[in-house]
């Protein structure tokens, strides 16, 4: 059989595959995003039981492995009582899997926001919430972006482990047009150019233009 | 509902105490390969050779981007399309081995970006061959420069291994998959592992880091 022949015949599975691997990823990420801002600013809280509380969410979730944690909310939160269907437990271990390392990713921005910009907020009278928001966050954004751009292409892949719970993603079709016509390099090479073309065309140069139109907008350009 | 049983845990202990032993010989392996595949693509991409550097800088791209479980998949797969048959085993190998290669190339990329363009001249100057030039001063330098990349690898790589079971190799997620078909017990298996991984990841971090400090201080580089 042709490679034509091939994705006349199962294209459409991989597309449907790609929609839902796209769907895994723009709701891992702002999901991610949001538990990153929320932890990173905890673990910078001057309170210990704050910060405690941010470090071992931290430490837990990226101490262990994702497929642990997946399995884990798939698998053993139902017997608690939560029952999360398997679409809605892919992305949200994801989210909170890659929302750990952003934390890390959003701590050591603020940190490295420079000493002055903290004491001239200071010496203006900002309230501590005005400061962060107004003066700290914005300069750290900017210097948070390029890792993120790495993060989302690392959430893009785990997004793939959601196919070990039967969501059907673009691994999960892949895998079952592996298993239903022996054709392995088709369905699996087809995939990984999809992943690749999704990461390298698609996240990257967004996540690019994103760091130039903050740039503009700090006056930095 | 929600009934931790000790004895159940007591039983299926030491079956997740061996698995543990895969995983963790899977991690080592798996980062040897890794160790040695990344500085043969790094060095790869330092050549003369301009199509060389593209073609290998592309495939470390290419691995880089695309997810490790569906590398798995496609080397254990593609082989027997050709009439190699790999196991479990070797396949999961080259496919960690060669994912992890590709990051750990550009952590070496970076490592010898760093050393200061003045220690190659003087290996110009000196007539040194390019091996020892390598191999004598210019990988120890970068060495340092790279230390805190690899031991977050080797973590990574660590953490990666779960991935393994979905071709059947019995680490310690395919263990706990096991046990939990066979008893329907899924609280207690799924629960050690995480258990586990985070008493051999925590550790390993923090003493990677006091390593590099070791090294750093041995080479007269404190900070």
């Amino acid at each position: 059989m042709s490679y034509t022949e091939f994705l006349a015949e199962h294209g459409s599975r991989l597309v449907s595959g790609a929609v839902v691997t796209a769907q895994q990823t723009v709701l891992a990420a702002i999901l991610a995003v949001a538990i990153a801002v929320v932890m990173g600013l905890m673990r910078l809280s001057g309170n210990g039981a704050v910060r405690g509380t941010a470090v071992c969410y931290i430490e837990f979730f990226r101490g262990t492995s994702l497929l642990v944690q997946l399995y884990w909310i798939f698998f053993v939160l139902p017997l608690f009582g939560i029952t999360l269907e398997k679409f809605t437990a892919g992305f949200v271990a994801v989210g909170m899997n890659l929302g750990a390392y952003g934390a890390e990713v959003v701590r050591g921005a603020i940190q490295s926001v420079p000493r002055g910009q903290y004491e001239a907020a200071l010496a203006l009278n900002m309230s501590p919430l005005t400061r962060m928001r107004r003066i700290i966050f914005p300069q750290a954004i900017l210097i948070m972006l390029p890792p993120w751009g790495n993060l989302l292409i690392e959430l893009l892949k785990a997004t793939a482990l959601v196919a070990l719970i039967s969501v059907s993603d673009l691994m999960f079709e892949a895998k079952q047009i592996n298993g239903s016509t022996f054709l392995s390099i088709e369905a699996f090479g087809s995939a990984l150019i999809i992943y690749y073309v999704m990461a390298r065309l698609f996240i990257s140069p967004s996540m690019r233009w994103f760091e130039r139109v903050m740039a503009r907008k700090m006056g930095r350009a | 509902m929600f009934d931790w049983r000790w004895d159940f845990v007591i039983e299926i202990m030491p079956r997740l105490l061996w698995a543990t032993l895969n995983t963790l010989m899977a991690a080592g392996i798996g980062y040897g390969i890794a160790l040695v595949l990344g500085l043969v693509f790094a060095l790869a991409q330092r050549t003369p050779y301009r199509a060389l550097t593209l073609i290998v800088r592309e495939l470390v791209e290419l691995i880089r981007s695309t997810p490790l479980v569906l590398q798995i998949f496609f080397v254990f797969f593609v082989g027997p399309q050709f009439g190699i048959r790999l196991s479990p085993w070797t396949s999961g190998m080259i496919a960690i081995g060669l994912h992890y290669a590709a990051y750990l190339s550009e952590v070496y990329r970076g490592g010898l970006e760093a050393v200061p363009k003045g220690q190659w001249e003087a290996c110009r100057a000196l007539n040194l061959s390019a091996r020892r030039t390598y191999f004598g001063i210019i990988i120890p330098q970068a060495l340092p420069a790279s230390l805190p990349g690899m031991g977050n690898y080797l973590v990574g790589i660590f953490k990666d291994t779960p991935m393994l079971s979905v071709i059947g190799v019995a680490e310690l997620m395919h263990t706990a998959n096991a046990l939990g078909s066979e008893t329907y017990r899924f609280l207690e298996p799924y629960t050690l592992v995480g258990v586990i991984f985070l008493m051999i990841s925590l550790p390993t971090a923090a003493g990677l880091r006091s390593f590099e400090a070791w090294v750093r201080q041995s080479l007269g580089m404190t900070k």
